[in-house]
């Protein structure tokens, strides 16, 4: 009887072991990087000397930085717009018609996820050449490489697979009756869509709306190939900064970043529960 | 509400008939119950008059004006589902009101039609709640509510009942039913319980693998089964093999000679209602009058069900009735059972 109780309170034990340091371990960089934004030398060492707001106020310093926050935003925020016009109507075609191809196209749409982004990167760039070498040919002289249009186009590239894996789960247990239900009553297609539809999956649509932004914001491969001179997103704005200097001013930067997606995602909270899409 | 007519109505996958030549004419204010088995091509025929499906041939005609080719949308039909498909994320108020703002009826119109809905149903009040807040039972009648908002020309209703709990569904049964005969609804239900068919229709059609097996009232499938999978599929009936003499004389299975219905002659079933039998000194009277050993009681209250062999191969069930008072016949006894010739109806062995 002893040895009967005792044994579930050991594993109950371990598991919450098991989920603390999982918690610690995503939790730890967080912390530091915060701390270190507060620290007083410009050598982050430690203890620390004492504390100061200055590498704040040096950060909105930093012309590349701040116009770094205010690329990477604009691009985030388009490349989810086209992620979501792309992505939604392409999960709600993969779920409902399944034939021989429906495979074929699902792991298509999540290829850009497989392919280090390193290498997309590579590939979009070739990519882009030969398409301002193609239109060219035909006499329009336009640029592509280099262009903020360049890069959304890249950065939507990569949001789709969230876009689509995050829409397809929150279809599955859809039940399609309330479609037909909407059509009997006298909905057209596209009205069932806007008035049904899309309003029943709100909230993995607004959970994929949120991952697509962070995922462009926070990228750094793609764009190192894509941005074009005098032009940089906040992570390459980040790296060449510390090309040169290691002082706290990144990581302050990097607080504002994540105090951005913080906000971003309880926001997002209050419209829909997280939790219960992903 | 306008009269259904369903014309030579097929639908076919490949060489396989879902729905073999359907042909019914609905009179307006008729409460028409398709019953059969799973599979019987029932729902198939109920979502192509709503226009789910599109028949391979034949037509569909909606108080005359002939829809067989038009989409769901434009077709005026008020579907229940079975599992309700009530919009989630819509109030009871916004749910019924949705046929009517899709209809581009004003707003206080609306309201008035949606709040006479509500009335019906008898769920005033409720128009605020979410569906997930109401009880299966409130949820089905907003689905009614909702169906029956706009006017339809034609109610259609999929397995309405079958996920209320078993009390409630009696109930139901007689609450849709007052409503369809006050309002004079066409309506067109699709089943698979026989009682709930019976109590419910003014006419049956009873359908199997996808064809008409007859269509007629209650006493009509009761009383004159076209064949045998009716006599089954409808009450209950005894079925002994044997041979037709043609003239009204069956040879059973066991060799004994039985008088029914005239009709078939060669290989045939006899088809016999539990009830029709009497046991005693009267069944010496009747056209058929054998001695048989009771096998087995089923005692179920107000009757019982006894099963009496009346020879090797033949064993048939009694069902008596449970007056007080009256000797009831134990296993093992022998007992005399009897019943008139037109009780027996014969059919032919089905090919």
């Amino acid at each position: 009887m002893l040895h009967n109780s005792r044994k579930p309170s050991w594993r109950r034990l371990a598991l919450d072991a098991a989920a603390l340091s999982s918690l610690a371990f995503i939790l730890v960089p967080l912390v530091f990087v915060t701390w270190l934004a507060f620290f007083k030398q410009e050598i982050p060492s430690f203890p620390p000397e004492g504390y100061t707001f200055h590498w704040f106020s040096s950060m909105l310093t930093q012309k590349a930085i701040i116009d770094g926050f205010v690329t990477s935003i604009e691009v985030g925020v388009v490349a989810t717009l086209i992620g979501l016009a792309l992505g939604v109507p392409a999960a709600l075609g993969l779920v409902r018609y399944t034939s021989w191809w429906s495979g074929a196209a699902s792991t298509f749409l999540l290829l850009p996820l497989v392919v280090p982004a390193i290498v997309l990167g590579t590939a979009i760039y070739v990519a882009e050449v030969e398409a301002e070498i193609l239109v060219y040919g035909f006499g329009i002289e336009t640029p592509v490489i280099g262009t903020i249009g360049g890069l959304i186009a890249a950065h939507a590239l990569i949001v789709i697979p969230w876009v689509v894996r995050l829409v397809t789960a929150s279809l599955v247990g859809f039940d399609r009756s309330i479609e037909e239900a909407a059509q009997n009553l006298g909905a057209t297609p596209f009205a069932t869509l806007r008035r049904i539809t899309l309003p029943v999956i709100r909230p993995g649509v607004v959970a994929a709306a949120l991952f697509a932004f962070v995922i462009s914001f926070s990228n750094l491969e793609l764009s190192l190939f894509l941005v074009g001179a005098g032009r940089t997103t906040l992570p390459i704005a980040i790296l060449q900064y510390l090309e040169w200097k290691i002082d706290p001013t990144i990581a302050a930067a990097s607080v504002v970043q994540i105090a951005i997606i913080a906000a971003a995602m309880l926001v997002t909270d209050r419209f829909v529960k997280l939790t219960q899409v992903v | 509400m306008a009269k259904v007519e369903i014309a030579s109505l097929s639908k076919r996958y490949g060489e396989n008939f879902v729905v073999k030549d359907l042909s019914i004419e609905i009179p307006q204010g008729e409460f028409l119950v398709l019953l059969g088995p799973s599979g019987c091509g029932k729902t198939t025929t109920l979502r192509m008059i709503a226009g789910f499906v599109e028949p391979s041939s034949g037509q569909i005609t909606l108080g005359g004006r002939d829809v067989t080719t038009l989409p769901p949308w434009k077709r005026n039909t008020g579907l229940v589902f079975q599992s309700y498909a009530l919009f989630p994320h819509l109030t009871v108020d916004e749910n019924v009101a949705f046929g009517l703002e899709m209809r581009k009826l004003p707003a206080a119109e609306r309201r008035e039609n949606v709040a006479e809905a509500l009335r019906l149903v008898r769920l005033e009040g409720f128009g605020e709640r979410l569906p997930r807040q109401l009880s299966g039972g409130q949820q089905q009648r907003v689905a009614l509510a909702r169906a029956l908002a706009f006017r339809p020309d034609v109610l259609l209703l999929d397995e309405p009942l079958s996920n209320l709990d078993a009390k409630l569904r009696e109930e139901v049964r007689v609450e849709i039913r007052e409503l369809q005969q006050k309002l004079g609804l066409t309506t067109v239900m699709v089943t698979h319980d026989q009682d709930e068919a019976l109590s419910m229709a003014d006419r049956l059609v009873v359908m199997s693998q996808g064809e008409v097996r007859q269509i007629g009232t209650q006493r009509d499938l009761y009383e004159r089964p076209a064949d045998r999978f009716v006599a089954g599929f409808v009450g209950r009936s005894n079925f002994l093999a044997g041979q037709c003499e043609g003239d009204g004389a069956f040879i059973s299975a066991g060799g004994l000679r039985m008088a029914c219905t005239a009709g078939v002659r060669g290989k045939g079933t006899l088809a016999l209602r539990p009830e029709a039998v009497s046991v005693g000194p009267e069944a010496a009277h009747l056209d058929n009058s054998f001695e048989g050993v009771v096998e087995y009681i089923s005692y179920l209250g107000s009757v019982l069900d006894v099963r009496v062999r009346l020879a090797p191969q033949d064993r048939i069930i009694v069902q008596i009735a449970n007056r007080s008072g009256e000797v009831l016949p134990k296993m093992g006894d022998t007992l005399k059972v009897g019943w008139p010739a037109t009780s027996g109806r014969v059919f032919a062995e089905e090919s």
